[in-house]
């Protein structure tokens, strides 16, 4: 076991280090960050020599061994827009976005779970239906629309939550938590529901589609010919086997939460990472936008070795495949 | 409800009114825009609103009134003793926010550290040689030849104190092995406002400055600002309309009538002094992006006068501007010193002229020619030139339209490279005078002048004028100078001037402030009622 995390773990080096280099050969299309850098009346002289300093006068390859080089050692260098190390930076906005984004993940699973269970075992009631038929809104709609939409109505309207930002914030060491203010769960409502949406529908979907494939099967049939509570056949029997898939794709939706909350994000003013990308592309803030896409790149890969150790965890024939062929 | 529960509720009641009554008494000013500024220190970067933002803590010697005329700041009087020496009298009993006193040797202090390496101010005093001190009340500013606009580049140079700076090692505004520098998140100016909190990219909190010196002229009102960052025009106009903000400062043009059209909302507009124009490669032999191969049509007057007279620009200024511009035959908008109302006038749009003056310069049926735009520099500037591009092909030239985002943009066009045959730039003369157009704008390109001479225009007569304009000390003659030089740009159509953009803020009514045409916001000219 250990030695699959640790063979994981190597590979997910080689995985940033793809990143690295897919996003580096893209910069070179971002545009020249030093128009932004310098004001208009700023002489070519001084513009060359800023250049120059920057590196950017550099090959790709040379770029890209100098940015491996300083990432491995832990500098991610200066942001050119704001003159501060990005690694401070990107600590200051992960809260931000881990928060977001586990409150988005919780609402989708605790929503739509249950949602699809219910649809999966009432599959013609007019409530189930009704679901069906929102949940095409959640699939459909794209997030920024859903996101000004809600704040047309909630914040502007009704005037019931904040428009933008995160609310009062507390500190705890370097992180930065709103979950202990009330200002702070105002704030997380509308973004939470924003970006949770499309997860939510796209789980009960599952989860309902798994369900009523599993109740189709000859074990849940058995079991009711035996006479089991149709509570014990749909949660002892049919759910447990519907979850496998459910964990693989929840696992892996978590990741691109995080990494789409860029939308989410830009339309809330939310301060996380997200936004941090977009003020960074706009600015063309070459060593931010570096830096976010390869810790990206670092959370995938961590999510997917959960998500496969997990799956260890929910079924046991794999644990049994594995026993038998260390043991033969 | 119980005796108990009800003496709850007295209690909760009582609380709650108490609190509204201290924040009403506090008056607190929230505003916020699409940008941010990005450092508070005031030379690292010579960006138009990240300047505006941290001249409201820290204070230049000669300052701009709601008129935008220059005004005593720190200096109390300044005059020419000789054709290149500026005498400043510094005004005297300024507290630092800090509470050292200013003094001459700050001043000093701070003109150096604009000039350094790693600032970003640099050019605006490269003409100063020496800054002598004279006596404790007095400094003269000592240049290389005369330099009779130096105390409009004095207005961008704001003074620092050089004990701070020396004690957070910040005498540089260069960042040096990676490390931040200590003034990029703490200020220490004698301005209005003091720095009560900065996180960078999402709030900054102002609080006025009990003892700065300006507040027996002019209180201030307001007690505590709170700056927010909101990128999405969208979401800004939305905590405009919630209440959330008291104050928008980039307003985007499709909100306009809403908000103005919302009871309890307000639109603030005044010209700004950034010009939009089209520009010309006059200077390749042979255009980079053109059907026409083997010589250059833009070289031809008629070619460029052709442009001209196919642009209308008033359906510009009605259906893509929504009326929020002011057109202009000139390439300094109103405001700007040397402007003259009488050259202000622009040539007729006449397709039929345009056409005929085509033909004539040897191109009847027109020809097709790249067309560089920025889709996020100005206001609807992609829809500026997708309008032009309409325009051309009615007198039969086909303009193929790049439109793409500034950091692209400014890269493509823009020195070193001049990779452009035909573009769109928009602008505003920093020191406010028109010399700083000319000199960027309409010089012939050299090391120092025109830097944004992207066609590549060059007239011998007119760099001399431009030379004279430089030096010439009196002010009357001086103008009469830039004139004269702005007729040849106008005669020459050695640019295509469209319009000045107006600068349009949102508020809530109960706020009133000052509007200024350098798109400069002042707080200390904001009141709440």
């Amino acid at each position: 076991m250990l030695a699959f995390i640790i063979q994981r773990l190597l590979q997910s080096v080689l995985v940033m280090l793809a990143v690295a280099m897919i996003a580096f050969a893209l910069f070179n299309f971002v545009g020249d960050p030093i128009s932004n850098m310098v004001g208009q009346d700023t002489t070519l002289a001084d513009r060359e020599r800023l250049r120059q300093e920057l590196g950017l006068n550099d090959s790709f390859v040379v770029q890209f061994a100098r940015f491996v080089a300083h990432t491995a050692r832990g500098d991610f260098g200066l942001s050119y827009q704001q003159a501060r190390p990005v690694g401070q930076i990107i600590l200051e906005k992960m809260p931000a976005t881990l928060e977001l984004s586990f409150v988005a993940a919780l609402l989708a699973l605790a929503l739509g779970v249950p949602m699809g269970i219910y649809t999966g075992i009432n599959r013609y009631s007019w409530v189930s239906q009704a679901m069906l038929a929102i949940s095409l809104i959640g699939v459909s709609l794209p997030t920024f629309l859903i996101g000004i939409l809600l704040i047309l109505v909630f914040a502007v309207t009704l005037g019931w939550v904040p428009s933008f930002g995160r609310g009062t914030v507390v500190h705890i060491g370097w992180w930065t938590t709103g979950m202990l203010t009330l200002e702070g769960w105002r704030a997380i409502i509308l973004p939470a529901i924003t970006l949770s949406l499309f997860q939510l529908t796209f789980i009960m979907r599952l989860v309902r589609a798994e369900m009523i494939e599993v109740l189709r099967t000859d074990y849940i049939k058995f079991a009711r010919a035996r006479g089991l509570t149709s509570r014990a056949i749909n949660f002892g029997h049919a759910l447990k086997n519907t979850l496998v898939p459910v964990i693989t794709i929840t696992g892996l939706q978590l990741g691109s939460i995080i990494a789409f909350a860029v939308i989410t994000e830009t339309v809330f003013q939310w301060p996380g990472m997200g936004l941090m990308f977009i003020q960074a592309v706009t600015f063309a803030d070459i060593p931010v936008m570096a830096a976010y896409l390869v810790l990206v790149g670092f959370f995938f890969v961590v999510i997917n070795l959960v998500v496969d150790l997990l799956y260890y965890v929910v079924d046991p024939r794999l644990r049994i495949e594995r026993e038998v062929a260390a043991g033969g | 409800m119980t005796q108990r529960s009800r003496w709850r509720c007295l209690c909760i009641a009582i609380a709650v009114l108490a609190a509204i009554g201290t924040t009403s008494e506090a008056k607190t000013f929230r505003w916020s825009n699409d940008g941010d500024p990005t450092t508070m220190d005031p030379h690292a970067r010579s960006d138009g609103f990240v300047t505006s933002f941290d001249m409201n803590i820290y204070e230049p010697l000669i300052r701009r009134d709601r008129n935008l005329k220059l005004e005593p700041g720190l200096a109390t009087e300044w005059t020419n003793i000789n054709p290149t020496t500026w005498r400043i009298k510094l005004r005297q009993g300024v507290k630092f926010q800090d509470g050292t006193p200013l003094t001459v040797e700050d001043v000093i202090f701070s003109i150096q550290r604009a000039r350094d390496a790693g600032a970003d101010v640099t050019s605006q005093l490269a003409p100063v040689k020496e800054v002598k001190k004279i006596d404790d009340s007095t400094i003269d500013f000592i240049t290389g030849g005369p330099v009779p606009i130096l105390p409009n580049y004095l207005v961008s140079a704001a003074i620092m104190s050089k004990a701070w700076c020396e004690a957070h090692n910040t005498t540089s505004a260069a960042v040096h092995e990676g490390l931040e520098n200590y003034a990029t998140r703490n200020a220490n100016g004698t301005g209005p406002f003091i720095l009560k909190d900065r996180q960078p990219t999402v709030r900054t909190t102002l609080v006025k400055n009990p003892n700065w010196w300006g507040l027996k002229d002019q209180p201030i009102d307001i007690d505590e600002v709170v700056f927010t960052r909101i990128e999405n025009a969208a979401t800004r106009v939305a905590a405009l309309l919630s209440g959330e903000l008291d104050m928008v400062y980039n307003v985007p043009p499709q909100d306009i009538e809403r908000i103005r059209n919302t009871q309890g909302m307000k639109i603030w507009q005044t010209p700004e002094l950034r010009t939009i124009f089209l520009g010309m490669d006059q200077s390749r032999d042979e255009l980079l992006e053109s059907s026409v191969k083997g010589k250059n049509p833009f070289k031809d007057k008629r070619v460029r006068e052709a442009f001209y007279q196919a642009i209308d620009e008033d359906a510009i200024k009605t259906k893509v501007m929504r009326g929020f511009a002011h057109p202009t035959g000139l390439m300094v908008g109103p405001g700007v010193n040397g402007y003259d109302p009488a050259l202000d006038k622009r040539f007729p749009y006449d397709p039929a002229a345009a056409k005929k003056l085509l033909a004539e310069a040897g191109y009847p049926d027109g020809f097709q020619v790249g067309f560089d735009c920025p889709n996020d520099r100005y206001v609807n500037d992609e829809g500026i030139c997708q309008a032009v591009v309409a325009m051309l092909a009615r007198i039969g030239v086909k303009a193929n339209l790049l439109a793409q985002t500034k950091a692209k943009y400014f890269g493509k066009i823009n020195a070193p490279k001049f990779e452009t045959s035909f573009y769109l730039l928009g602008w505003t003369p920093g020191p406010i005078d028109a010399q700083n157009m000319l000199q960027n704008l309409a010089a012939t390109r050299t090391d120092t002048d025109g830097i944004y001479n992207n066609g590549g225009y060059s007239n011998p007569h007119l760099d001399e004028l431009i030379k004279k304009i430089q030096v010439e000390l009196d002010s009357e003659k001086r103008n009469e100078l830039i004139g004269e030089a702005l007729g040849i740009i106008k005669d020459d159509f050695v640019y295509v001037p469209l319009h000045q953009q107006m600068v349009v803020w949102a508020s809530r009514d109960n706020v009133d402030l000052a509007p200024l045409g350098t798109n400069d916001f002042q707080l200390r000219y904001v009141s709440l009622k």
